[in-house]
């Protein structure tokens, strides 16, 4: 039977870019729907009822919403290059650090990004604790997955692209080779992987983008006159 | 060779209590450890240094935090007995999406019908029985959320049916009235020994509640 399968994302959305790395993991061929979050399309809204989000998948006619549970998903349908290990204790590991990515490490990281003073040096440090854990994930290996990237690596390698435009934005450093060396090269290795690199929304549209989000959160003091 | 299993939990949760169900469902015989969440035991945050929460699974040893990953851990390890998952991907899609979105909703929503007072309860209240009339529609004619049997949804929703009591309590109404067919759900996955073993008397929760409303000064 012919597969036919839909991915409604957008351009930027971090969760979109998951159900994207797993479908060509897999070498799934897709129909990829950029929707407006402004003027979400009736489609969207009829597959996506309780939650009204991206990303949505569509396989034959039937929708599955929210990221992780696409991946998972994708995986189990389409078994070559899997993405979670065989092992039951691997894939829990697996698991857990991919919640933790969505729970902890991002909203702290949007913390950091969109507060200032003393709510941001907390943020700052909850969010320096977070990737502490993740560099000891890395300890001895290239991806979270090993040799080969998987679910955690998945999860997270949109950071391989957003961190950079949230330091570029807020003139901040989060990421540093000298703090976080694995993660640092974790992120390299990921970005220069060319299925991924080439998924990444444009950095002259992310720019101004998270400018934008950044004054909406932080408005630029107005010096007085 | 023999396994060993532990369970770091904490009576009243409703997280734990998912563990305590899934590992009864299968047979598991455990060691259940309760923790003083005052005072959380050095085992405890060995097991879980990144959260310090529970409940925990260790099992042979090894740590297992975060109760959906537990419950798919032990649906995964013990899969001959009882599946909790169904075996098709797209019915384990939407078992997972349902679950997240228990996750995602009741504790907090609920958590609020029980802290707040005056305009933010009703609004709470309001959201709170939204979220149980949707997940009520998910069931329609089936005996449980996992069709005729007790599966993955049903054991991480069914927990919450034990703080009833103390969300009617503090949020003056009544689940019942709102959502018969949940409630009526509830009382079928008790009559499974998994479940009624596993669930605290609702009194003895709403007093848990009561106790905590006074220490963190909602009272």
């Amino acid at each position: 039977m012919a597969e036919e399968v839909k991915l409604f994302k957008t351009w930027s959305s971090p969760y979109g870019l998951r159900a994207v790395w797993a479908l060509k993991l897999k070498g799934i061929e897709y129909e990829a729907i950029d929707e407006d979050l402004a003027n979400k399309s009736s489609q969207l809204l009829q597959y996506n009822p309780v939650h009204k989000k991206i990303p949505v998948l569509v396989h034959n006619g039937k929708p599955i919403a929210e990221s992780l549970v696409i991946v998972e998903y994708i995986d189990e349908t389409w078994k070559q290059n899997p993405i979670l290990p065989q092992d039951p204790y691997e894939r829990a590991m697996a698991r857990f650090w991919a919640k933790f990515g969505d729970d902890k490490v991002l909203p702290s990281i949007w913390g950091w990004f969109t507060k200032q003073g003393k709510e941001q040096e907390e943020l700052l440090q909850q969010a320096t604790e977070n990737l502490k854990f993740l560099e000891q994930q890395l300890e001895g290996k290239v991806f979270f997955g090993g040799e080969k990237i998987g679910l955690v690596d998945i999860a997270l390698g949109f950071l391989a692209n957003l961190i950079c435009i949230l330091e570029e934005v807020s003139g901040l450093e989060l990421i540093t080779k000298e703090k976080f060396p694995l993660l640092f090269g974790w992120m390299q290795n990921f970005a220069a992987i060319p299925m991924i690199k080439e998924t990444f929304p444009p950095h002259e549209k992310m720019i101004p983008k998270y400018v934008a989000l950044r004054e909406k959160y932080l408005p630029p003091v107005v010096p007085p006159k | 060779m023999a396994e060993e299993v532990v369970l770091l939990d904490f009576w009243p949760s409703p997280f734990g209590m998912r563990l305590r169900i899934a590992l009864a469902e299968k047979g598991i015989k455990y060691e259940y450890k309760e923790e003083d969440l005052q005072n959380k035991s050095e085992l405890l945050l060995k097991m879980n240094p990144v959260h310090k929460k529970i409940p925990v699974l260790v099992h042979n040893k090894k740590p297992v935090c975060e109760s959906l990953v537990a419950v798919q851990y032990i649906d995964e390890v013990w899969k001959d007995k009882c599946p909790l998952l169904p075996s098709h991907p797209y019915e384990r899609a939407l078992a997972r999406f349902w679950a997240d979105y228990i996750d995602k909703k009741i504790y907090d929503v609920g958590r609020k019908v029980w802290t707040t007072k005056g305009e933010e309860q009703e609004a709470a209240r309001k959201e709170f029985i939204e979220c149980l009339k949707l997940l009520e529609s998910q069931l329609g004619d089936k005996p449980y959320f996992g069709g005729d049997t007790l599966g993955y949804v049903d054991v991480v929703l069914v927990p919450f049916y034990s703080w009833f009591d103390a969300y009617e309590t503090y949020g003056n109404f009544s689940i019942e009235a709102e959502c018969p067919k949940l409630v009526a759900w509830a009382k079928t996955c008790l009559e499974r020994e998994s479940v009624s073993k596993s669930l605290p008397d609702q009194k003895r929760v709403t007093e848990f509640i009561s106790q905590l409303r006074k220490r963190i000064g909602v009272e």
